[in-house]
């Protein structure tokens, strides 16, 4: 690792500061994803500012019918988490598989999104339930949020605050796990609620996307069986070695199924 | 039962350390004044290497030194040499190219050692090592074993790439059987590259002392008198009696921690060089691009049979990928240790192998747990599968008809192997029995009312460990020999002090040799000391790999155990004032025979070192060296049954149960026994169904370069196994005992297979059996109904 | 350079460090705590796992800096003298560590797993190790030894 400034600040007020005053300096939330491409010398910031100590960015409350997240909560916070469980069980089932333990207790839904990692699991739960981003700027849908591979609409000054999920009548996630990194080849949200019948799809793509027409299909039949024969194209999906572009299309058809099933 | 003797499930004396963070692995040590070294590595698969400028590097804060291969041709270093000559067909000797610790003129592999860094910090060597600037001269690469006879050259000494191409057994006899054969199954298959990852990477510290003019060399080795041996004779031409090696606690091995490589060779001289201790970590990314790799074969086999399904032929050929240099004992790899175990458990009368070993630009290939055995028994083992469907057999069954008899030992192989004892119908029924064979069918038509499709597979194993007879691997070749040492020592106290050439690096020695040694001498197991690892303490020995070390090791200790007792039975004669014929000794004690007037073994080594009143003509002490070469070899064997179910939608794949039955002679620790046979599964499951050591056929990058991408066997891959076991004693070392640490990952990848592809109704899939390919091959078979 | 204090197995300690200096560093280099291992570079082995204000971590991915102030606990802060913790007890019962390197890391693992989850089944206690690798056990006698320590610690 090439050697940095460490800053922990403990306002947002500081943070954009800190942003403004160095061009190369890099934000750590939980650390999973940075750290290990620093360690590899793949990411070399001047400055590395800590969101660690800014207490107001972590935790779940309920706001009107949304759970927001804050920024900085854990995976394992969100798994575990009594109103999470009971107001949309599909994001804890979700943040129950991210990663390992390990990653689980200190890797945050703010550092996940804004890495926008096309395997990541948080992706596809933002698009498919329909959820919103609030940023020290703003509010984002995140249809709008996640704009390509590792790219996001944040903007260079611009930090995650909160996570906002209307509360579905029903949701489900499934996941198709690649054996060696368990990032997901192919994670599936279906959700039927405030937003609609979503369907929203990692790891397949560049980026996570919808399938419009499963999402037609389940609007009137919100069945595993709704979803026979529709498929997605394979090309424009991911290949490498743990999966094809074609396996990867099979896949989504299968874990939408599964994701369906265990919708609750 | 004592719990601490001969057939005791002894809790191992390791573990306090272990479980507390104390025990002491080579990165956990820190010599005064030490620097770190990092080395940099060719990013390209073949290059010449035009123009290698350390100039910034040098001058970047905290470095000490930047060395080149042009440094190391200067000072004299040699190759590091590869100790097994393989002669080919025609008779000469296999093609060695040179193999320098740092490269010179050209790079052969990504990965390949261009330059080392030495620096005040390790994070100081790492930044400089970014600023070694090096010109390559880009060359066409190849990493394919089948493309190597066509490929660009790498080295100028071996043409069409080709190390050599080398027989055994009676080919004319073998084309005859197949010409006139009821029936011959055929296969070609492909022995997936296989990256061992210990998870203690590599490390070492070279150190030299100007004072004394002599090294002390830490490091993870497998056997550290081999390694001051290479070190010594080949490469740096050092005096042996003036390097020390010190292999610690080793954090695994699996074979790769066996050989001299490039980084400690150089930590060693650099040493000198700069007159500091020179400390080198692996990061787990050097681990795999520069750790020996293992298997890597590309494969035809022909089964010939009669109408009755009896084996009357085997025809193998073999390309083997050697990697882009010779590691130390490569050669030997798919040869010695592989097409003399083509019989397997049967008594197919002829055999033959043809094997093409080549070069590639890829890592050097050389022994991973099971080394050569694993292939032998997965082309076997496959091929005997085909056979059953085709002639539509019970595959247990023209197992059992093919099966050498028990009443067939000492038995000759046509691959001029002798199996001292065994009993292959006897694993095999218990086998059957566990796994509940019976009503295998009736579970494949559950698992199918769920949508399911099971398969259940058999492999029938046999390797040849406790290796290894002297004379008979110098004739095939070896540069060494491949007996053990031990030193059996009674303190003035009563303690003893055991000194082996054996090394652990998991297997537990510390406690099964104790628990030998405390049955044999009558000790208590707590005052018993195992001492291995450090050529200064203990006498020459040949370490740990190949199952060897109580085959070998432990034979090498009951002899000196029964010198200390010769020995102890004239002084205590003396002391018992009796006849030396008429002393016996048992559980401790000398006695003379039908008295009760005895000695305690702790009250004749006091005598020993206090020789106050002594023998005439015995030497004070009690203290004895033994050095044990084995006869032959031993000969552990069983069946694994494995039973897999498939969701034919995803290829996901459940290992639904395993069964492993192994004969491996007499066993000392149960406990440590089932734990080596478990972890060998998880080794062979890991190649059949996730690991993949893949290079990229255009540029030679490693594509599975880091946990991201290789596929490490996890908790939640694998499933609890049933372990059984058989006894049949070797008959020709003092313990009756074979060997366990490999059996696993040699039986595992066929059973996983033939399981696989029983459910799917396919003759075959090459390993790795990744989701995908069960997937495509489970569609194929649902063409009719492709709808969904 | 810039000082880190933290409390390490019930005791405080400080030390001077970059900014890179991740806590394994730390607790190898500065504290001299080598049970803690490093197996991998890509946060997947877990041999470096340790709790930090009580929750299993990869002390390989995370900053010196950033535990400022926490309460952390190493392998070598488990055992009481020579007492071993029941998890460490049972490891050693059931033959769960062969070469030992991952062990520090799995120990540590699976009491945070029984801190979660005091009566995991088999399928729970593989899905929870799914950050600790270990190439010598094939995790059968692991899996034994959680099961065994967490009737061990419920009773």
């Amino acid at each position: 690792m090439h050697n940095f400034e460490y800053h922990r600040p403990s306002s947002l007020d500081e943070v954009a500061k800190l942003l403004s005053d160095s061009e190369e300096a890099k934000i750590v939330a939980g650390g999973m994803t940075l750290i290990p491409t620093m360690k590899q010398r793949l990411a070399a910031p001047s400055a590395v500012i800590d969101l660690g100590g800014i207490s107001e960015l972590k935790g779940v409350s309920e706001d009107g019918g949304n759970v927001v997240v804050g920024a900085m909560t854990t995976h394992g916070e969100v798994a575990g988490d009594s109103t999470v469980q009971s107001k949309i069980p599909a994001l804890a089932e979700a943040a129950k598989h991210i990663g390992d333990a390990q990653v689980r207790n200190r890797g945050t839904i703010g550092g996940s999104i804004a890495n926008n990692d096309p395997a990541a699991d948080y992706p596809a739960v933002l698009v498919g339930l329909g959820a919103s981003v609030k940023t020290n700027k703003r509010e984002i849908a995140a249809d709008d949020f996640f704009v390509d591979m590792f790219e996001t609409a944040l903007e260079d000054d611009e930090i995650v605050v909160s996570v906002s999920f209307p509360v579905p009548e029903k949701a489900g996630y499934a996941k198709f796990e690649n054996p060696a990194s368990r990032y997901a080849i192919v994670g599936v949200m279906v959700s039927q609620g405030p937003q609609g019948t979503r369907v929203a799809v990692t790891g397949a793509g560049p980026c996570a996307f919808r399938v419009k027409e499963m999402e037609q299909a389940l609007d009137g039949n919100f069945s595993a069986d709704a979803l026979d024969g529709i498929s997605v194209p394979a090309d424009d999906l991911n290949s490498d070695i743990h999966a094809s572009a074609e396996y990867r299309a099979h896949l989504v058809g299968v874990m939408a199924k599964r994701a369906v099933r265990a919708a609750s | 039962m004592p719990d601490t003797g001969i057939g005791a499930s002894t809790r191992r004396k390791e573990d306090q350390r272990f479980l507390t963070g104390k025990g002491r692995y080579t990165d956990d040590l820190n010599r005064p004044g030490q620097t770190y070294a990092v080395f940099v590595r060719s990013p390209h698969a073949h290059a010449g290497l035009k123009n290698v400028d350390t100039s910034a590097a040098e001058s970047a804060e905290g470095v000490v030194a930047v060395f080149t291969g042009k440094d190391m041709e200067d000072d004299g270093v040699g190759s590091l040499p590869c100790g097994w000559t393989v002669v080919d067909k025609e008779g000469n000797p296999h093609k060695g190219p040179p193999h320098f610790p740092l490269a010179r003129y050209k790079v052969r592999y990504v990965g390949d050692h261009v330059a080392v860094v030495i620096a005040e910090t390790l994070e100081q060597a790492r930044d400089a090592a970014e600023l070694v600037e090096v010109d390559y001269d880009e060359q066409p690469a190849n990493v394919e074993p089948a493309k190597a006879m066509d490929a660009p050259q790498l080295h100028d000494d071996a043409p069409n790439n080709l190390c050599y191409d080398w027989e055994l057994g009676d080919g004319g006899a073998v084309d005859e059987a197949i010409s006139k054969a009821h029936h011959v199954a055929k296969l070609d298959l492909v022995n997936n590259r296989l990256i061992p990852n210990a998870i203690e990477p590599r490390a070492a510290i070279g150190e030299y002392d100007e004072g004394t003019d002599s090294y002390t060399i830490y490091s993870t080795s497998q056997n550290p008198h081999l390694l001051r041996l290479i070190l010594c004779a080949f490469v740096l031409n050092l005096p042996e009696h003036k390097v020390r090696v010190i292999a610690p606690d080793v954090g695994g091995g699996f074979g790769s921690k066996i050989y001299a490589y490039a980084e400690e060779t150089v930590c060693t001289w650099a040493s000198k060089r700069i007159n500091r201790p020179v400390k080198w970590t692996a990061e787990r990314a050097e681990s795999f691009l520069a750790d020996a790799h293992g298997r890597d074969h590309v494969t035809h086999v022909e089964l010939a049979m009669d109408e009755d399904g009896n084996f009357t032929a085997l025809k193998v050929q073999t390309t083997a990928n050697m990697g882009a240099y010779l590691s130390n004992f490569a050669t030997c790899i798919p040869t010695y240790l592989y097409a003399t175990l083509l019989a397997g458990q049967y008594k197919t009368p002829v055999i033959y192998a043809n094997v093409k070993a080549v070069f590639t630009n890829t890592a050097p290939v050389d022994a991973y747990r099971g080394a050569g055995r694993p292939e032998a028994t997965f082309l076997l083992e496959r091929v005997v599968e085909v056979a059953a469907r085709e002639m539509d057999m019970d595959p247990a069954e023209l197992r059992r008809r093919n099966f050498i008899p028990p009443d067939a030992f000492p038995y000759d192989t046509p691959v001029a192997l002798t199996y001292d004892t065994g009993n292959y119908e006897a694993a095999l029924d218990e086998a059957l029995k566990m796994i509940d064979y019976q009503n295998f069918s009736e579970r494949k038509a559950e698992s199918e009312k769920r949508g399911k499709l099971r398969g259940i597979g058999f492999s029938a194993y046999i390797e040849a460990c406790g290796i290894a007879p002297s004379a008979v691997v110098g004739a095939l070749g070896a540069g060494v020999g491949l007996w053990e040492s031990a030193q059996v020592r009674f303190n003035a106290t009563g303690s003893v002090s055991v000194f082996t050439g054996s090394h652990s690096h998991g297997q537990g020695h510390e406690t099964t040799f104790a628990q030998l040694v405390s049955e044999t001498l009558g000790v208590p197991y707590e005052s018993i000391n195992i001492v291995h690892g450090d050529t200064g303490s203990i006498p020459m020995g040949m370490g740990t790999y190949g199952s060897r070390s109580l085959a070998v090791g432990g034979s090498a200790i009951q002899k000196a155990c029964d010198k200390v007792i010769d020995k102890g039975k004239k002084i205590a004669a003396h002391m018992l004032e009796a006849s030396v014929d008429d002393i016996e000794f048992d559980k401790g004690a000398f006695r003379v025979a039908g008295t009760d007037k005895e000695k305690s073994i702790a009250e004749v080594a006091f005598a020993a070192y206090v020789p106050h009143d002594y023998p005439e003509g015995v030497e004070p002490g009690l203290d004895e060296t033994a050095f044990y070469d084995p006869a032959n070899f031993t000969y552990p064997a069983g069946v694994h049954i494995c039973e897999v179910e498939i969701d034919p939608d995803t290829g996901e794949v459940e290992i639904a149960d395993w069964v492993a039955v192994d004969d491996f002679g007499r066993v000392i620790n149960p406990m440590i026994v089932e734990g080596q046979v478990h972890g060998g599964i998880a080794q062979g499951v890991g190649q059949a169904l996730l690991e993949h050591g893949i290079y990229d056929p255009e540029s030679g990058q490693l594509i599975t370069g880091s946990y991201m991408d290789y596929t490490m066997p996890r908790a939640d891959d694998l499933p609890s196994f049933k372990v059984g076991m058989t006894e049949t004693l070797c008959t020709h070392n003092p313990l009756g005992v074979k060997g366990c640490g490999e059996a696993g990952a040699i039986a595992a990848p066929p059973a996983v297979i033939n399981a696989i592809t029983d459910a799917l109704g396919v003759m075959h899939m090459d390993m790795p059996a990744t989701r995908e390919k069960i997937w495509r091959a489970a569609q194929q078979n649902r063409q009719p109904q492709a709808a969904e | 350079m810039p000082t880190v204090s933290m409390t390490v197995n019930g005791k405080q300690v400080s030390g001077e460090v970059e900014g890179r200096t991740l806590l394994s560093d730390f607790l190898r280099e500065n504290l001299n705590l080598t049970g803690t291992h490093i197996g991998c570079d890509t946060s997947q082995c877990g041999a470096c796992v340790v709790h930090v204000n009580g929750d299993s971590i990869k002390s390989c991915t995370l900053l010196a800096l950033q535990a400022e102030g926490a309460e952390v606990l190493t392998i070598e802060g488990l055992a009481n003298g020579t007492n071993l913790h029941p998890m460490q007890q049972a490891f050693k019962e059931h033959h769960g560590l062969q070469c030992g390197f991952c062990t520090p890391g799995m120990v540590m693992s699976a009491i945070d797993l029984l801190k979660h989850n005091p009566d995991p089944s088999e399928d729970e206690i593989r899905d929870w190790l799914q950050g600790n690798m270990c190439r010598c056990t094939g995790y059968h006698n692991i899996v034994k030894a959680i099961q065994a320590a967490a009737q061990d610690m419920r009773s």
